[in-house]
């Protein structure tokens, strides 16, 4: 069983990845409101990390399941795998997150966040410093807005048509 | 693709591993986990508790239904879709007397205009239409549930002229069924009421809380609910279908003084021809994607749901068609 502090650090990190790509989605998801099926896309995105990183050994702290693996260096190497080829606010900040919340709540220093984009063969790293710290707990605060509020109305963009949301949002 | 699963013989459900398997006196058939959606259980059904607990593991819910073909109850696994919000806005609009005969109307307005659809395309002349105006002013659920019952007698009525001789039906008689008529109008209905709860099951309603019928009508009074927008699509049209292109036939009946019942070779032919229409799709015009009539259930409740949530007014689906 995930404890509430693991279950909250999941879950505000799924919340800041939907509030870069869509409030409604964010709204939704913050309500319960999920939808039953795994998309196709969850599927081949967990292929992907299968087949391209198959020799990572996958080990979590605190049940840090998000992200996708870690390594041990001369310091915490967080790595996330991404299918697309953008580099996405969304991963970054919620890489940024994570990092954030290991430093923070325990203590750990020396973290590094690194995004794999396998199909470009591309490695980004993100370091957390005090300016990022601050727009990440800007960011928390607004989502906290956009979620008591009404929900938002959906907006049609490109990537409705693969969302779990799709007949939700446009019946 | 899941798929539902009708077990018309007696048996027994036992699991091994991920798959469970039904054994009747015909041998042993494996049904792999996931792909299962519902179960329809026609016989007497016996379960091993290591398959009750898969199938709620996988939230897989079972109907059953009795001798006579009519639900008897559902295994509703524990839910896995929980709202909290949710389900204070269901309860709230049924509380609020305006928000929940509102919602109360517009079931009785879908299924009616349902009715006048199937009526239609017998080119059929009828006062639904006319009825449905005295909706307007029902202030109270009673005068809503009237003007549905106005309707639906003027609909019975008219269906006879749809039937060969042998299945025109004299009144609509529920429990037990005494003609054949209303044997396969009971037995769909039940039909539709299962797969409209299984529907629930997947979205985050709670399906106890319902607006047109009583919430203490039955267990799953929303199912009740939105059957009624479904049952003139689902049933009535199939019954047709099958009575008039012969496929059904006093052979498929079993008949006895006091009543009149679908015997297993009925049922199975039944059965058979209504999942094929819960498969079949139609190319959705709001949504411009194909969608099983299944599927049109789930859109249903999406649709309340987003009422709930003052998101958007809910209207209930009509055939276009
Ligand atoms: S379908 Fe579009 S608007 Fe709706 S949640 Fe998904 S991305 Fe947002």
């Amino acid at each position: 069983m995930l404890s509430d502090s693991e279950k909250e650090l999941r879950i505000i990190g799924t919340q800041i990845n939907y509030y870069f790509i869509c409030k409604t989605k964010l709204w939704l998801f913050s309500h319960h409101i999920q939808m039953e099926q795994e998309s196709e896309l969850v599927s081949l995105g967990k292929l992907l990390h299968q087949k391209s990183y198959k020799d990572e050994k996958e080990y979590t702290i605190d049940n840090l399941i998000s992200v996708d693996f870690i390594k041990k260096r001369d310091c915490l190497e967080l790595h996330e795998v991404k299918k697309s080829n953008k580099m996405e606010k969304s991963h970054e900040y919620q890489l940024l997150y994570y990092m954030y919340y290991l430093k923070d709540k325990k203590g750990i220093e020396n973290i590094k966040g690194i995004i794999n984009y396998p199909k470009m063969r591309k490695k980004v790293t993100i370091d957390l410093d005090e300016s990022k710290e601050m727009e990440l707990m800007d960011i928390i605060k607004d989502i906290g807005n956009v979620i008591n509020n009404e929900a938002p109305k959906p907006v049609k963009m490109k990537i409705c048509k693969k969302c779990a949301y799709y007949e939700f949002c446009w019946i | 693709m899941k798929k539902n699963y009708y077990l018309l013989s007696d048996g027994l459900l036992k699991r091994r591993e991920n798959t469970v398997y039904f054994v009747n006196k015909d041998g042993k058939k494996p049904i792999p986990i996931n792909k299962i959606y519902s179960i329809y259980a026609y016989g007497s059904l016996t379960f091993s508790s290591q398959a009750i607990h898969l199938l709620a593991k996988e939230g897989i819910p079972v109907h059953f239904f009795n001798y006579y073909g009519y639900y008897d109850g559902s295994f509703y696994p524990r839910e896995k879709l929980l709202s909290g919000d949710l389900i204070i806005k269901q309860a709230e609009h049924y509380l609020n007397h305006e928000k929940r005969i509102i919602i109360a109307k517009k079931f009785v307005e879908g299924a009616s205009k349902n009715m006048e659809k199937v009526l239609k395309y017998y080119s059929l002349e009828n006062k639904i239409s006319t009825i449905l105006l005295d909706l307007t002013g029902c202030n109270m659920i009673t005068e809503v549930m009237n003007v549905e019952g106005r309707i639906r007698a003027n609909y019975y009525q008219k269906m006879n002229e749809i039937l060969p001789e042998n299945f025109k039906m004299e009144k609509r008689v529920k429990r037990p069924p005494e003609n054949m008529i209303n044997a396969l109008i009971s037995f769909g209905n039940s039909m539709v009421y299962s797969t409209v709860l299984s529907e629930i099951y997947n979205t985050q309603l709670n399906p106890t809380i319902s607006y047109l019928h009583e919430p203490s009508e039955r267990r799953f009074s929303l199912a009740l609910d939105l059957s009624e927008i479904f049952k003139p699509i689902l049933v009535d049209r199939l019954i047709f279908y099958l009575v008039n292109k012969r496929m059904l036939s006093e052979d498929d009946f079993e008949k006895n003084l006091n009543y009149c019942l679908l015997n297993d070779k009925g049922r199975k032919k039944f059965i058979k021809e209504y999942d094929e229409r819960l498969k079949k799709t139609i190319k959705h015009r709001e949504l411009n994607r194909k969608v099983s009539y299944k599927r049109l259930i789930r859109l249903e409740a999406y649709k309340l749901i987003k009422h709930l949530l003052d998101s958007k007014e809910y209207t209930p689906f009509v055939m276009w068609w």
